[in-house]
């Protein structure tokens, strides 16, 4: 008789890990390996992991930049443009506009734009938010935002087998493997 | 609990004498005990303390409606104001719940940057603070203007007679300043949820078989639903953990700038003034001081309690109560210097008018105010320098409650003060508040207080995966994190 499963396209291979020391090892043969399609998954940020995944560094920097460097010309610009330009208001005779009384408003809007420029650019980089992800279906999978760590080969990735690559994390220490559907 | 044991056959070397220091969580509990205590707190029956403390907290609030509601229906002479004290205790509370604000950005920018690993302790209850705080000073300014249909003035918009507002006054950076503050102390409370919304979503997912009672079936939904939805399909991928690090990183950059700019700008409102007693240089630094000292006063008295009723000890140590006390030593006795180096400035600079402003704080009609400031913000926090004062609970919160309420006396003096006897006698006056005043100050006490207990009951209290993070077990150099000889 088929079954579901037989229908079913393989997401990647799942290897858990009890201890960061654990994964951090396993990470570097697979990096060594040459794969590009996989990822760690961990409870938290583990120090070195970045290394050990051969991953360079985020360029979230750039969107905090340059929604910084709007935050500042265009709050300058709206108050050039308000007092100055549309509907000048002579306060105290001083200049209807000048950079130094705009400072402040100016400063303020280059962090709150910078602020939304990080967070946003982080949730872009990430493809966040997502509503469906194939891991989240495994209930041994739960355990990532507790205390285990994963990793995790895709189906996609240019080097997977799912024998050698089995093979591979088995020997890299993981004491549990399963193929994850998507 | 099962986990929490260290396997025998791990021998760890101790540190030289003069480098140990105690572990941020005590007794070596495994990371997931982390979040078993942590999300035990959501996860176990609603407490009989803290139904009795939100029943209170919503009978205190109820101040705030009936205040605002007389006062927008009669005017803003239901208020003590009158000539020459135009702004009394709204201006007060304004300055004084967002000065309370700037710790939980201090904590959770300025000692992040700083590399202070304690912070993850508590960073997450006081950003929760700031944001509250933030929406109790947000209140006065809003009612003040007394015509508050007129309020959307304030933003950067035309009015009806095409104006625009005028950004050369203090008072519109201010709301820049304040709103700037409000929207980015949301966004870095709102990311560093994001992992621990997600520990909360598997967690509620692991028990749903289990779950039979129809009740507890659907709480067990909705709480995946909504855990499930706000932390955005969480994998604690390290592809995003890399990019979350970088982008918290630049958001404590950006709030350490913001939280000195805020303060900085709010004694602009006054500084800026040609008022003896306001128009100072000194205003900046020592506002964002006092703000940092009062502020942490705040964290402690709200700590305390919490820790207590929840057990959380471990996790909350004597160590880091001790930490915060330094911190409130140092503040508040640069906030003593501040006051001294007022005095002197009014008496080196030689303006017969800020001289008298001083003498009038000191030894005129409002002393009072005065020496209580100086008792409670001064002199109280000096027991600090003793280790049993750093490191007892029950008396760091009396003190702190002084210091919560010496720096209100602060306020109260640097603006009533100040405008009740100015330049000519014939423009003096006294100032008292309203029974109105009253209870709308003790209503954001009750508007806090039930935010803070809803966000208790609610949202993890301490930020799981930050704690997890300084523990030894998750470093993977380290023989708990599984490294080997």
């Amino acid at each position: 008789m088929e079954s579901l499963d037989d229908y079913q396209i393989p997401y990647g291979l799942m290897a858990e890990f009890d201890t960061p020391a654990g994964v951090m090892h396993a990470a570097e043969k697979v990096r060594d390996e040459g794969f590009t399609r996989w990822d760690v998954h961990t409870p938290f940020p583990v120090h070195g992991m970045d290394d050990a995944m051969g991953l360079k560094n985020s360029p979230v920097g750039w969107f905090t930049f340059v929604c910084g460097l709007c935050g500042f010309f265009g709050g300058m610009l709206m108050i050039w443009y308000m007092n100055a330009y549309d509907y000048g208001i002579p306060v105290g005779g001083k200049p209807n506009f000048s950079p130094f009384g705009s400072f402040p408003v100016a400063y303020e809007m280059t962090i709150l734009f910078g602020a939304f420029g990080s967070l946003l650019g982080m949730l872009y980089l990430n493809r966040l938010p997502r509503l469906h992800h194939p891991l989240l279906k495994n209930m041994r999978f739960a355990d990532v935002t507790h205390d285990k760590f994963f990793v995790v080969i895709e189906a996609d990735d240019p080097k997977y087998d799912e024998e050698e690559t089995r093979k591979l994390l088995k020997k890299s220490g993981s004491k549990h493997i399963e193929l994850v559907n998507e | 609990m099962a986990h929490d044991v260290v396997p025998s056959s791990v021998k760890i070397a101790p540190p030289p004498v003069e480098l140990e220091r105690p572990p941020l969580v005590e007794n070596n509990h495994s990371i997931g005990w982390i979040s078993d205590t942590v999300a035990g707190v959501i996860e176990d029956k609603t407490p009989g303390w803290w139904k009795l403390a939100i029943s209170l907290s919503l009978f205190v609030s109820l101040g705030l409606p009936i205040g605002l509601i007389y006062l927008i229906s009669t005017g803003v002479g239901v208020w003590g104001l009158n000539h020459p004290v135009a702004w009394g205790w709204a201006i007060v509370n304004f300055v004084w719940w967002i000065g309370i604000g700037h710790a939980g950005t201090l904590i959770s920018a300025i000692l992040f940057l700083l590399r202070q690993k304690w912070r993850t302790s508590i960073n997450r209850a006081s950003e929760a603070m700031t944001i509250f705080a933030v929406m109790c000073a947000g209140i006065f300014p809003g009612v003040h203007v007394g015509r508050i249909w007129f309020d959307w003035w304030l933003f950067p918009i035309p009015n009806a007679n095409s104006i625009w507002p005028q950004f050369r006054s203090p008072l519109l950076w201010d709301v820049f300043a304040v709103s700037t503050y409000f929207t980015v102390s949301v966004l870095f409370w709102y990311m560093g949820l994001i992992p621990d919304l997600a520990t909360m979503r598997d967690r509620f997912r692991k028990v749903a078989g289990k779950v039979t009672e129809p009740a507890a079936r659907l709480r067990n939904k909705v709480a995946q639903f909504l855990y499930g939805a706000f932390s955005l399909g969480w994998t604690g991928s390290n592809r995003h953990w890399s990019n979350y690090e970088k982008a918290y990183l630049l958001l404590a950059g950006l709030s350490t700038p913001l939280v000195l700019s805020v303060h900085s700008i709010v004694s602009f409102d006054f500084a800026v003034s040609q008022l003896p007693g306001w128009h100072t240089t000194i205003f900046p630094p020592y506002f964002v001081a006092g703000a940092v000292f009062g502020g942490f006063a705040m964290v402690m008295t709200l700590m305390i309690p919490l820790v207590s009723l929840y057990r959380l000890n471990e996790i909350v140590t004597i160590r880091h109560l001790e930490v915060m006390s330094k911190v409130i030593l140092v503040t508040g006795s640069i906030v003593g210097y501040a006051y001294a180096m007022e005095f002197f400035i009014a008496y080196y600079g030689g303006n017969p008018y800020e001289l008298y402003a001083f003498k009038n704080r000191a030894f005129g009609d409002m002393n009072w105010s005065y020496w209580w400031m100086i008792s409670c913000n001064v002199l109280a926090p000096q027991f600090f320098w003793f280790k049993w004062c750093r490191t007892t609970p029950w008396f760091i919160w009396v003190i702190c409650g002084f210091v919560n309420i010496g720096m209100w006396m602060e306020r109260f003096v640097i603006v009533v003060t100040s405008l009740h006897n100015d330049f000519m006698p014939g423009n003096w006056g006294y100032y008292s508040p309203t029974w109105v005043d009253m209870i709308t100050y003790f209503g954001t006490f009750g508007f806090f207080m039930t935010l803070f207990l809803l966000f208790c009951r609610f949202l993890p209290l301490i930020a799981i995966s930050e704690v997890k993070g300084v523990t030894v077990q998750a470093d993977p150099h380290h023989p708990l994190g599984g490294a080997k000889h």
